[in-house]
């Protein structure tokens, strides 16, 4: 799929971790730019997780998708591109996705307690862990 | 040279005493890969480093695991500074979430503002006019200057060389005002708008911008005597932090600092964006990966920008600053990712538009956060004192880094 002459590849949840070998060794994407997720609460299987990925030898860029109900587990790149280890952790912080493999999936930017995934779209902007602002700050509300 | 070798290594032991660790059990995360045996068989000892500390550039905070003195894993626990940036984003319309961008990399505002807007001209489909490249990419050297120069000053200061901060910080002041001119702020400029400049170039913009650059170069020449021949700087920085290439592309390390460990590699030539393609300059490497080469690149890419910034002022064209983009931006639906070089790295933009007004879904891809990841690798091994010395050379911003 191309979308303003980009290229953008959907591939299967299961067999993401072999063809991300693939994609690194045979076809020359050495680094993992960057792995993020998009929420599309309407979709039966709710979340992207994309990976940017980019190649020194042919200096191209290649979007791959794996599609996530919310609870699927996704295969774990930290084995493939050790730059997946935050990034993997910031999409679980953030969306809740939980990385089959990973060496260790806790939050990384929201505090450990933090209940919610505030990237996801049922996630109001006011919206927060009123109890632990409580707890913590010792204050009723941020807002 | 203000403090002498040891002053840091003094501080950071006291700040053992002072400062017990609360945490009863700690357990890092990168454990499985340290060895877990100590040398003479002493036992391990966890400190706790920041978030308050001068030298974590913010609030960052690293747990240390030390054999003696000696690092033998780290932890970098972030997210002090989160703001939800993103989130942010997603609830506000395309103009008005462009000067959120501004407060991520907040010493590269510029940078910022620029990734961010040629991502969303991406996304429209629309380019900006010739004019309106050309200052933008006068106005984004300069930023890389500044940027640079605020790096070498706290980082030479965090070693124990007081003196270029005063010197730097005096350079930086000259392109801030350059700023102030020409949008009125100096550190959160929002200067760019999306489809080109919101404001004209002031009348002159040019000679300003050409009477530092003149001054520039004897003023990096300034510098390099303070430091680049200076045995205590040496001593503290060779062979300190060593990131090979192999190790600096694994961990999707970007920028200078992925430059230094000698892979030839800058956004500007790969993929060349605002009016990159016009000028011609040099992408400085390094051999070794080590501090000392960080420091040189970073030096000699500072030189580049003055060139670069010389060459555009020669022909700035004439013609409208702003591409018709309308008022109410609506990019069709799709998604684009767009990066830049940014002072710190590569900043990339994904962007993904539904058709609102609205952005779907901005993914800022920060080269803090990214390049932040390898400090554990580079750090093992090393003593106490040469912690602070791979914080400052990784160029981090904490604002960027929780986003």
């Amino acid at each position: 799929m191309e979308d303003r002459k980009q290229a953008i590849v959907t591939v299967e949840r299961g067999r993401l971790a072999e063809i991300a070998l693939h994609l690194r060794d045979d076809e020359k994407f050495d680094m993992l730019s960057d792995l993020t997720a998009v929420d599309w609460p309407k979709r039966e299987k709710r979340f992207d997780v994309v990976l940017n990925l980019y190649s020194f030898t042919k200096n191209e860029r290649l979007r791959v998708k794996a599609w996530a109900a919310d609870g699927e587990e996704v295969p774990s790149l930290v084995g493939v591109w050790p730059v997946a280890n935050w990034l993997e952790r910031e999409a679980f912080d953030m969306f809740g996705i939980v990385f089959a493999g990973h060496p260790g999936l806790t939050r990384i930017l929201l505090p450990e307690e933090w209940q919610g995934y505030p990237l996801r779209k049922d996630y109001d902007i006011l919206q927060q862990d009123t109890a632990w602002v409580r707890e913590n700050l010792g204050i009723e509300s941020g807002q | 040279m203000g403090a002498g070798e040891f002053g840091n290594r003094e501080r950071a032991v006291k700040r053992v005493a002072a400062e017990p660790e609360t945490e009863g059990e700690t357990t890092l995360s990168s454990e499985a890969t340290t060895e877990n045996k100590t040398l003479l068989g002493a036992d391990e000892l966890i400190i706790n480093m920041g978030p308050q500390h001068p030298s974590t550039h913010g609030v960052l905070r690293v747990k240390l695991k030390l054999d003696g003195e000696r690092v033998i894993g780290s932890e970098c626990i972030i997210g002090y500074l989160h703001r939800g940036v993103e989130k942010i984003g997603e609830n506000r319309t395309y103009q008005q979430f462009a000067p959120y961008v501004d407060r991520m990399d907040y010493v590269a505002a510029v940078s910022n503002g620029l990734g961010y807007c040629e991502a969303i001209e991406k996304l429209l489909v629309v380019e900006a006019p010739p004019r309106a490249r050309v200052i933008r990419t006068i106005l984004t050297e300069l930023q890389r200057i500044a940027s640079h120069l605020l790096w070498l000053g706290t980082h030479a200061l965090d070693i124990g060389a007081l003196t270029p901060l005063f010197y730097c910080m005096r350079e930086r002041e000259e392109i801030l005002k350059i700023f102030e001119k020409y949008c009125g702020a100096r550190l959160t400029t929002h200067a760019f708008r999306i489809g080109g400049l919101q404001y004209e170039a002031y009348d002159t913009l040019e000679k300003d911008v050409e009477r530092f650059c003149k001054d520039f170069e004897s003023r990096v020449a300034e510098y390099e005597t303070l430091l680049t021949q200076n045995r205590i700087w040496i001593g503290r920085t060779k062979g300190v932090g060593i990131l090979t290439a192999e190790d600096a592309i694994a961990f999707g390390v970007t920028g200078p600092v992925l430059r230094a460990s000698g892979v030839k590699w800058d956004l500007r030539k790969a993929a060349p964006y605002a009016a990159y393609d016009q000028y011609k300059f040099e992408i400085p490497v390094g051999t070794t990966g080590d501090t000392y080469d960080r420091y040189l690149v970073r030096m000699e890419e500072m030189r580049q920008s003055r060139l670069i910034c010389l060459q555009a002022i020669e022909n700035i064209p004439a013609g409208p600053i702003l591409a018709k983009v309308g008022k109410v931006l609506k990019p069709p639906p799709g998604e684009v990712y767009h990066a830049i070089e940014a002072p710190k790295g590569e900043l990339g933009y994904y962007v993904v538009s539904d058709g609102t007004v609205q952005p779907y879904r901005v993914r800022i891809r920060p080269p803090s956060f990214i390049n932040l990841q390898a400090f554990d690798r580079m750090v093992r091994g090393h003593l106490v004192a040469d912690v602070v010395a791979i914080i400052g050379t990784i160029d981090i911003v904490l604002g960027e880094v929780d986003r």
